[in-house]
């Protein structure tokens, strides 16, 4: 049992280097100077720029995504994560009430078409959906960014799951007290479902933050870069140049990915069971 | 459904509304645009459709460059699928039998989860890099010299590592909470009658974790072929040239670059029609899934 124990723990060390390493590796690197990383290679340690390169990234205009500061894609990054979660709460959360509460004759049917969305991912649809967004205007939007990732149903079907698991006698004993289906709606099954809203704004704020494919086609305005988006200019530069500033692209990463690790970190029980419920 | 219902004449469409909006116009729309675009040449220049039949799914079927794409993708989902169901469960056995640390280990293995495709092509673009990396370093060791952008080879197995390390954790996640699930009973069941503890794991808790394993493939299965398009779009450092590419991204390759709207069109709905069938196969799964609570 002993030698067992001791396995399990020489096993997540393992794991643990493996997936921080190069986490850690490129931190690391990024708090030096170019000219150093180049002659020697990405570096542990540390390497004292940390304050240099960050203040720059963040706040210098004409970086390597010209004049578009690390500051600004964050805030777009916010505003692409936030939105998106809000949005597809309140969408969905209508949508399933509306499903799981209401007896109307198109109900079914509805409820199969929302259900459909799940079968397409955006991936295979791109150029329609680009095309559809363009004649629309929305090229360059926030709400050109945010609606179209909207259209799926996943948490449509994750409020519908949870609704059904609330018992009828609740229903019961509002329509006595004299709710209507708003009041039912905002004082019962809202304050009813707050941990739930919340592990889904986790799940959602992160796949909203990470979008990556949809802001590069519909963003072409450096204003509307998110820091995801941002990375795919860092890399153009980065071929391009003799010396490239490795530290600054690292440092790119780092911000980028900082914001959704913290929330799963720091919210990790909800964080699981919000996945592990809505994936059911 | 609910035995206790609202009725009401308007209320449940006006809460489907924005719903329905949304998918009306960002997804009925351009699929059934997709769909119908596979069926015509269209001349991106003047803007000129010709209606040409299934020719554009002959073309693509039958190009060289379709089947090079089609045979990377396999091979790519298949090494991605194993290699993150492998690892990711074998961490989560080791993190679920120890009970102190068990949750520094959980945040450290679950980090990497909130990271988007995109920054991990980033890091692994660096790690992989010529001047500066520290894994080409590594397999020079061994004689090796990985020129990851050039060698066709090279590159794609640099992909297939940061496409399996960055979909770990979700694998790790999914296991750890179906391990935690099983019973005490079970457990203890199972110690008595074997002592062996990968002998138990083998008879009495891989069995028991068959559902979730299924549904993780599935998963990964759909990651690998989705989810990865930022991985790729960053490892080939925008030259897409003669470097891998899977099935999505020469959709997008020839759609945007190569404006060939008939053609990527065709590509999209043969994916479409791949995802049905993936999705048609998960829940059939699901449908059986044993629940343990």
């Amino acid at each position: 049992m002993k030698r067992d124990r001791l396995r399990d723990h020489i096993v997540l060390i393992l794991g643990a280097i493996l997936m921080m390493g190069p986490i850690i590796v490129a931190f690391t690197t990024s708090t030096f100077d170019p000219v150093e990383i180049h002659r020697e290679g990405m570096k542990l340690g540390w390497g004292g720029n940390f304050l240099e390169t960050y203040k720059e990234v963040l706040f210098q205009k004409g970086g390597f995504s010209g004049e578009v500061t690390g500051a600004l894609m964050t805030m777009n990054s916010l505003i692409l994560g936030i939105g998106f979660a809000v949005g597809k709460i309140v969408v969905s959360m209508l949508a399933a009430y509306a499903i799981v509460y209401f007896r109307f004759p198109l109900g079914s049917f509805f409820f199969w078409v929302i259900f459909s969305t799940l079968l397409l991912p955006l991936e295979v649809r791109i150029l329609p959906s680009y095309e559809v967004v363009q004649q629309l205007g929305l090229l360059n939007t926030y709400t050109g960014l945010i609606l179209p990732l909207i259209a799926s149903a996943t948490g449509t079907f994750y409020f519908r799951q949870f609704f059904r698991s609330v018992p009828d006698e609740l229903l019961e004993a509002a329509r006595i007290d004299g709710a209507g289906p708003l009041r039912f709606f905002i004082d019962f099954l809202v304050p009813l479902s707050r941990t739930m809203i919340a592990a889904i704004f986790i799940i959602m704020f992160v796949v909203g933050w990470n979008q990556y494919l949809w802001p590069i086609l519909i963003t072409t305005d450096e204003h509307y870069f998110t820091l995801v988006r941002g990375i795919k200019q860092v890399l153009q530069t980065y071929i391009g140049a003799n010396i490239p500033d490795y530290n600054e692209a690292l440092a790119m990463a780092i911000l980028a990915m900082l914001p959704p690790g913290l929330v799963v970190i720091v919210f990790q029980r909800m964080f699981i069971k919000g996945l592990v419920e809505s994936e059911k | 459904m609910k035995s206790a219902q609202f009725d009401s004449r308007f209320g449940p469409y006006l809460l489907l509304l924005p719903q329905m909006a949304v998918i009306s116009i960002f997804f009925l729309w351009p699929a059934a645009e997709a769909v119908w675009a596979s069926f015509f040449l269209e001349d991106p220049f003047f803007g000129t459709r010709v209606f040409v039949g299934l020719e554009n799914y002959v073309t693509a079927l039958t190009s060289d460059d379709y089947a090079r794409a089609a045979w990377f993708t396999v091979i790519f989902t298949a090494v991605v699928t194993l290699a993150t169901l492998g690892i990711g469960m074998w961490l989560a056995v080791a993190a679920d039998n120890v009970l102190r640390g068990n949750n520094t280990y959980k945040t450290l293995l679950m980090w990497v989860y909130a990271i988007a495709p995109p920054v991990a092509g980033l890091i692994g673009v660096m790690l992989f890099d010529q001047h500066i990396g520290p894994l080409v370093d590594f397999v020079a060791l061994f004689g090796h010299e990985m020129q990851v952008g050039v060698s066709w080879w090279d590159t794609a197995i640099a992909m297939m590592i940061v496409a399996s390390w960055k979909q770990i954790p979700y694998t790790f996640i999914f296991v750890l909470s179906g391990l935690q699930s099983i019973p005490n009973s079970v457990r203890e069941a199972a110690a008595i009658d074997c002592r062996s503890s990968i002998r138990r794991f083998w008879t009495v808790i891989f069995p028991l974790l068959a559902p979730t394993t299924f549904f993780l493939m599935i998963v990964n299965i759909t990651y690998a072929l989705f989810e990865t398009f930022g991985i790729i779009d960053l490892m080939v450092k925008g030259e897409p040239g003669n470097n891998p590419k899977t099935l999505v991204y020469k959709v997008y390759l020839d759609g945007f670059r190569g404006n060939d709207l008939g053609g990527s069109s065709a590509q999209s709905v043969i994916l479409m029609i791949l995802v049905l069938a993936l999705t048609i196969v998960q829940f059939r799964l699901i449908e059986r899934r044993i629940h343990y609570s």
